[in-house]
């Protein structure tokens, strides 16, 4: 209230001393927000944590010297794990999302050391542990708050079954301030199971906490809750991406512990071909970790780097399911040969493990020849280059798989955010991107197309396509985009008398562009987009070509067409617009496409290219040309013999000249998108669309009587 | 001015202490971020993880764990061809039990010969396990158990859709003792279901149809979606008891226009008795939206569990096109080991049910778009009609087979993109690149070759199929007999730029000619084209006309150009034919062209070769196909093949109402010289015989009846060269012949 009357007294009195005030008050509010402004950003950059952290402290991961807590054995042990878990009954939604996140969020346990009676650590802290323990708060998930906290995670290093006391373990983890039975902790897990059960998931009493585990079978893995992490290798950090130019080996196998009955099959594989190159331990340094030895030459052969010579790589369940070579295999781009029944690979509910392994039943191991010599050269192919791009994106090193792992969790609990199995698994520098129009159909004829006519001021022109237009039977809408700002468009009474609606848009900017824009009015699947000066379609030509979009509705459908083609001379590319036996654009001055494709060039077309298109006021039609093209990968469709757009009188010796900056101007366009894409995305073709019966006579009535001019 | 300086000063100082701060924070933190790293020992050593394991057994064998298909399933009856063997009727078996038994009868998987058998199919309904359900057969334990290779059930396949009875719906109630048969389940949720083993299925209608089925309802892709509603539920509630909670409380979203979510109480004879409050007014609202609009006119639709986690409701929101938001925990969508359902569904948790219009409204409107096709892409493929359900189910079983013995599957992506699963052969390649897909696969490295084979005979399929699309055609000439014509189509053969190889299919009493080689024209110093003559009388007797695209072990290619062999085309339009199929391989492209139309008058298919405006088929005399294609002609069911070898004829139809249905897309004519007159010779002088007319148009409708529905599409185009009979310079023209009338 007190301000209202002060803002109103301040209005009608004119320099006093109260607006000094006030704008000394407004100058140091500015100066206030800006100060804090810099302080958030500064804080969040060299932080690297949330605004809010100041609050609660975020887990030292650093300190030396750590609280000890001394664990008693007739302390509570927390319950055993339990198995029937799922993720609806056994994680806690509702402690995730609070406070308006988005993602989930993580806390750490302060480190703790933890003893028991006789004084000895429980648990080894180890540096695995450790870089993951730092992954987690330096990524987006970190809270210190445990409030907040959607997952917690205890800092008791639980990395290996040897390596910690799993009695006192679980009475450690009973005693966390949070645990409440496990809901949304979780435990991390490398090594599982110990002589001579080897469990295949950690043993020790996790309630309903989620293990992120290796060697998981199909039995102790709780589908959908539990996560498959890899069993991170650290000499597979250190092999680099080098690749031989030839495999000198079809499969090769370097483990040292494969069971006896396993080994004696594939010696007998490796005594009678020599696809199989079987090594051991060397019988001279067999603590040597670095040297493999033929088993019965006694050949030596470098560790790890002779598994970039194989092709095919063994990977041999033994005591446990998991086995560190796996990773040492995938970093040397080997393809893994998995024998391993009911094994549960790592991040298996993401990471599509059939395009980059073969998976052999343990009791198939004497196919394993036929096996691996029936794989196509293809997928040879598709699976080598698919190694190295999986491993560098998931499992090169503790962060990512760290991240990985998280990453699942929270696609789970906002399943929004969950990223499609081609973002998972297809590499876009492979095979592209994903067609969005991907359902193979005839588009419905009912709703027929709208037409978009870009203008300047040519209203005569306008009003004669207009008119012409109309005549087109499946025309639903007419929509004309109006450029000139400087003028209105004509009054309404001065426009021609149609049967079908027309709207006038008036645009803010003169901008080639705007054809482009998906208009909220442009309510049906198909768009014309035409001059306003191409009168010369007949109501059968437009009919057809919209017939014809019908059956190709991803592909840009038009009458005028152009070719690219490559300058051997100068290395560039080169537009082409004589009449010539192939083509790869059909520019946008009469052509029908998707609707779809207007929001893509709009919204998704790399800037660099919209930017261009707008700055040289050209190109618009060949930037469509190489999105459409980029994105489908498939050339467009010229319909009807017709090629003359313009009026053959208007050519004289000014328009030659202004051509043949045009030309040039065009071949630039090329040669640029070319570049923003990093390769050619235009395809070219050697044939056109035309009525079925066109040119032919058998006495039955043409069904579009008025195409074949030119 | 003073002031402002003096703030300036003051701001940058501040800043400066700040990054002071921050930095030698950063910066000291860092030095001991190393020391501590180092001072840390490893996780684990090499020898603790690479432990050999001690002598037992490893395999799990023991009974105390559920099934896998390692423990309980045989494969040693499984060889490259798995046959399926379904028990006789014998006893009372539902309507729906009925079809199922049927569609898998009349398959190819099926098999009368139990000792040959890799599946057994029980003739015993266990469809529906509440004994409160008039479809619920009694007694099926011990008819299960009375069946003659039974075995605890080893290598059976166990149908159900209904578990459990009122009060509690439990999932584990079948009425019998599944021991070691693999279930296929409908509502199957996550912690019952032997993952790996189990096949959940969708929940489906009495009046599913057996076969073909509804077509998708949505197939315009308008963007961005422009229905009436966002979210949309109409149903039954539970007043109490299991899986009420959901349903119970929809109607807090509920807001007449945007949300639509209407339930009611009133089902069942004492629906009075057990009404709460809220149940009249509920009813009010419930009665002003018809459920079909509903479906049509929503983006998204409501699947919310009923007294068991999976419902009709699922089915029915896929076909309309509307987008399932789902609100049943722990279920296991139907056939999830191969179908990756984050492609066309939204997962909601029935946890956090006020936060679905939150969810549902902050989808993008592309993500939208994806998902609706996907919607309509799996429910044509997989669930549009029982026969479709049944042989997902075999097809994913049969895949483990293959799995088990090849180490191979198809890739997910077949699963889950067109023409999906059941449109592709397991067996037929391991790469997407080998299938008309129009996916290239990057190049293998260099790497020793296995040694070299024996050439592949008749009986051995190539082991790997050659890459799509190829730069090479192989010619395929099915020949009858020595004519003029088919030394002018040899000649042309031999001057085609891109032909590989000529295989040519000899049907005929007389001798095969031996030809090995053709001879190019003069001037061309290209090597003798290979050919190979095939004795189709010899190497497939009994085929009759299907054996024209047998012997696909001699095709290297994936491009075959199948001819007849008195074809009247040039060289240059072998050529032509074959560029055109390069950016359409799962289409057939070729030159004469036939049309199908509805019969309104008998009520059937009619067949015409009248010259309209549209053709749906394009004749195999001179067209280019894909070697898939073939190999799945060679795989369709026992009932169209005998039709064919009865009508010694329609095998061109056949060809091409499998290529439309597989693809959904009409073939592609061509441009051509002339009018084919007479695209088969045995046809000759057929076009007055009204015979031949009607054996084709009765093939065309026993082919529909098979499919359940007319595959072949329309098309209103014919594809041309660039510059085809323009008024230019021939001599600008690549394709000049074509325009010669002769």
């Amino acid at each position: 209230m007190a301000a209202e009357t002060l803002l109103k007294t301040s209005k009608y009195s004119k320099y006093t001393y109260r607006q000094i005030v006030y704008h000394r008050f407004f100058v140091g509010l500015l100066l206030f927000i800006l100060i804090s402004l810099v302080l958030t950003v500064v804080f969040n950059l060299f932080a690297g944590s949330a605004p809010h952290a100041d609050i609660y402290e975020s887990v030292n991961l650093e300190a030396l010297s750590l609280p000890i807590r001394n664990i008693v054995s007739r302390s509570r042990s927390a319950d055993p794990r339990w198995t029937n878990c799922t993720y609806w009954y056994c994680f806690n939604v509702y402690k995730c999302g609070r406070g308006g996140h988005d993602k989930i969020t993580i806390y750490i346990y302060p480190l703790t050391e933890y003893r028991n009676e006789n004084g000895k650590a429980i648990s080894q802290f180890s540096r695995e542990f450790y870089e993951i323990l730092s992954t987690i708060k330096r990524s987006k998930y970190y809270t210190p708050n445990p409030e907040d906290a959607c997952l917690l995670v205890p800092s008791i290093d639980t990395l290996n079954q040897i390596g910690f006391s799993s009695e006192y373990v679980s009475k450690a983890l009973q005693s966390l301030e949070h645990w409440n039975n496990g809901e949304n902790h979780l435990i991390f897990n490398m090594v599982a199971g110990i002589s001579p059960n080897y469990n295949t998931v950690i043993d020790l009493n996790t309630s309903k906490a989620i293990i992120a585990g290796a060697g998981y079978d199909t039995w102790t893995f709780r589908y959908g809750f539990d996560i498959s992490i890899p069993l991170y290798s650290y000499i597979a950090q250190r092999i680099n991406s080098s690749q031989p130019k030839q495999k000198s080996f079809m499969i090769i196998s370097t483990q040292t512990n494969i069971p006896s009955d396993y080994l004696a099959q594939l010696q007998s594989i490796a005594s009678s071909s020599n696809d199989l190159l079987l090594l051991d331990r060397c019988k001279d340094a067999s603590t040597d970790y670095t040297k493999r030895c033929e088993y019965t030459t006694g050949k030596m052969f470098d560790y790890p780097d002779i598994l970039k010579e194989g092709m095919f790589c063994l990977v041999v369940r033994s005591a446990r399911l998991a086995q560190p070579v796996l990773m040492d295999v995938i970093a040397s781009q080997c393809i893994p040969i998995i024998i391993a029944d009911a094994i549960i690979m790592p991040f298996n509910s993401h990471v599509d493990w059939n395009k980059i392994a073969l998976f052999v039943p343990e009791e198939n191991i004497k196919n394993l020849l036929r096996i691996v010599h029936s794989v196509s050269k293809e997928r040879k192919g598709e699976m080598y280059w698919q190694l190295r791009w999986v491993y560098e994106r998931y499992f090169s090193s503790i962060e990512k798989i760290t991240l990985t792992t998280l990453e699942i969790i929270n696609e789970k609990v906002f399943p929004l955010s969950a990223r499609m199995y081609e973002d998972w698994n297809v590499p876009e520098h492979l095979y592209g991107p994903v067609n969005p129009l991907f359902l193979p159909v005839t588009a419905p004829k009912s709703p027929g197309f709208t037409a978009v006519i870009l203008t300047y001021d040519r209203v005569s022109s306008l009003f004669t396509l207009v008119r012409q237009l109309v005549r087109t039977p499946s025309l639903a809408k007419i929509l004309v985009i109006w450029n000139n700002q400087k003028k209105p468009p004509p009054p309404s009474s001065e426009w021609p008398v149609v049967n079908k609606p027309l709207k006038v848009i008036r645009t803010k900017e003169n901008k080639l562009s705007n054809r482009f824009f998906p208009y909220d009015e442009i309510d049906t699947e198909c768009q014309l987009t035409i001059d306003d000066d191409i009168v010369m379609l007949t109501p059968d030509e437009l009919e057809f070509g919209f017939d014809v979009w019908r059956e190709f509705p991803d592909r840009i459908v038009g009458f005028p067409s152009r070719l690219h083609v490559w300058d051997n001379v100068t290395h560039t590319w080169k537009y082409h617009s004589e009449w010539t036996n192939q083509i790869s654009m059909v520019l946008t001055g009469a052509a029908f496409h998707h609707k779809l494709w207007s929001w893509y060039y709009t919204y998704k077309m790399p800037d660099e290219i919209r930017t261009w298109v707008d700055d040289n006021f050209n190109c618009e039609d060949i930037a469509m040309n190489f999105l459409v093209a980029n994105i489908t990968r498939k050339p467009p469709i010229k319909v009807t013999p017709r090629k003359k757009f313009k009026c053959p009188e208007c050519t004289n010796t000014e328009m030659l000249s202004a051509d043949a900056r045009h030309m040039s101007q065009r071949s630039a366009c090329i040669d640029r998108f070319a570049t923003v894409y990093g390769h050619m995305a235009l395809r070219s073709l050697e044939f056109r669309a035309d009525p079925l019966q066109y040119k032919e006579n058998a006495g039955v009535p043409h069904a579009y009587p008025d195409i074949g001019a030119l | 001015m003073q002031a402002k300086k003096r703030y300036c000063f003051l701001l940058i100082s501040c800043l400066f202490l700040i990054y002071c701060y921050f930095n030698g924070f950063n910066l000291l933190g860092e030095k001991k971020q190393r020391a501590r790293h180092d001072l840390l020992p490893s996780f684990a050593t090499l020898d603790e993880l690479t432990e050999s394991p001690s002598r037992q057994k490893r395999i799990p064998r023991a009974t105390t764990k559920s099934c896998r298909m390692q423990t309980c399933f045989d494969f040693s009856n499984c060889g490259n061809d798995p046959k399926v063997y379904v028990y006789p009727t014998d006893g009372p078996v539902s309507a729906t039990y009925r079809k199922v038994l049927s569609v898998v009868r009349e398959s190819r998987y099926a098999t009368h010969d139990p000792a040959e058998a890799c599946l057994f199919i029980p003739a015993v309904d266990t469809l529906d396990a509440d004994p409160l359900s008039p479809e619920h057969i009694p007694d099926v334990a011990s008819r299960l158990s009375r069946l003659p290779y039974w075995k605890n059930g080893r290598n059976h396949l166990i149908f159900n859709l209904y578990a459990g009875t009122w009060p509690d719906y439990a999932e584990g109630a079948l009425g019998f003792d599944p021991g070691d048969a693999i279930l296929a389940r409908a509502s199957a949720s996550e912690t019952i279901f032997r993952d790996g083993f189990d096949i959940s299925l969708p929940l489906f209608h009495k009046e599913h149809p057996e076969r073909g089925g509804v077509p998708p309802a949505a197939t315009g892709n308008p963007f961005p979606a422009p229905r009436k509603h966002l979210l949309a539920f109409k149903g039954k509630r539970y007043v109490h008891g299991i899986g009420s909670e959901t349903r119970n409380s929809l109607w807090h979203l509920h807001d007449g226009n945007n949300l639509i979510l209407v339930t009611t109480c009133r089902h069942g004879k004492s629906w009075k008795d057990l009404r709460d409050e809220r149940c009249d007014e509920d009813n009010r609202e419930y009665d002003k939206f018809d459920y079909e609009q509903l479906l049509a006119n929503s983006t998204f639709c409501l699947v919310a569990r009923g007294r068991r986690l999976g419902s009709y409701r699922f089915l029915e929101a896929l076909a309309a096109g509307c987008v399932p938001v789902l609100l049943s925990n722990g279920w296991r969508l139907p056939f999830d080991e191969r179908i990756d359902w984050r492609r066309a569904v939204i997962w909601a948790d029935e946890r956090l049910l006020l936060q679905v219009p939150e969810l549902v409204r902050s989808v993008p409107p592309e993500r939208i778009l994806a998902l609706r096709q996907q919607t309509q892409l799996l429910w044509e493929q997989y669930f549009s009609s029982i026969e479709k359900i049944v042989f997902t189910t075999i097809e994913i079983l049969l895949e483990r087979i293959m799995t088990h013995r090849s180490s191979r599957q198809r890739e997910a992506l077949i699963w889950n993109t067109f023409p999906g699963a059941l449109g592709t052969l397991a067996t037929y390649g391991d790469s997407r690149a080998h299938l008309p897909l129009g996916v290239t696969s990057p190049p293998a490295p260099a790497a020793p070759e296995p040694p070299p084979r024996p050439l592949p005979a008749p009986s051995v399929p190539l082991t790997a199929p050659p890459p799509t699309p190829g730069t090479t055609f192989t010619a395929l000439l099915y020949v009858q007999a020595t004519s003029p014509s088919l030394h002018k189509l040899l000649v042309s053969i031999a001057s085609s730029q891109y032909c590989e190889k000529v295989v040519l299919v000899w049907d005929s009493e007389r001798a095969a000619p031996s030809l090995t080689s053709l001879s190019r024209t003069a001037g061309d110093s290209r090597h003798p084209l290979p050919v190979v003559v095939i004795d189709a009388t010899t190497h497939y007797p009994g085929e009759g006309v299907s054996a024209r695209w047998q012997p696909l072990w001699a095709v290297p290619t994936a491009a075959v150009f199948s001819l007849d062999g008195d074809a009247p085309l040039l060289a240059e339009e072998l050529d032509f034919a074959f560029l055109v199929w390069q950016h359409f391989p799962e289409r057939i492209v070729g030159y004469p062209a036939r049309n199908h139309f509805w019969d309104e008058a008998k009520g059937s298919w009619g067949y015409s070769s009248r010259w309209g405006g549209s053709y749906s088929m394009v004749l195999a005399g001179a067209a280019v196909t894909h070697r898939s294609l073939l190999a799945q002609y060679a795989a369709l069911s026992p009932a169209v093949r005998l039709a064919v070898r009865r009508a010694g004829n329609c095998e061109d139809i056949l060809l091409n109402c499998l290529a439309s249905h597989l693809s959904r897309r009409p073939p592609i004519k061509l441009a051509q010289r002339r009018r084919y007159k007479s695209p088969h010779h045995r046809y000759r002088s057929s076009w007055s015989d009204p015979e031949h007319f009607v054996q084709r148009q009765s093939c065309l409708n026993t082919f529909a009846a098979s499919w359940g529905y007319m595959p072949l599409v329309r098309s209103v185009l014919r594809l041309d060269p660039i510059l085809f009979k323009d008024p230019v310079s021939t001599l600008r023209k690549k394709y000049r012949k074509m325009e010669l009338v002769t």
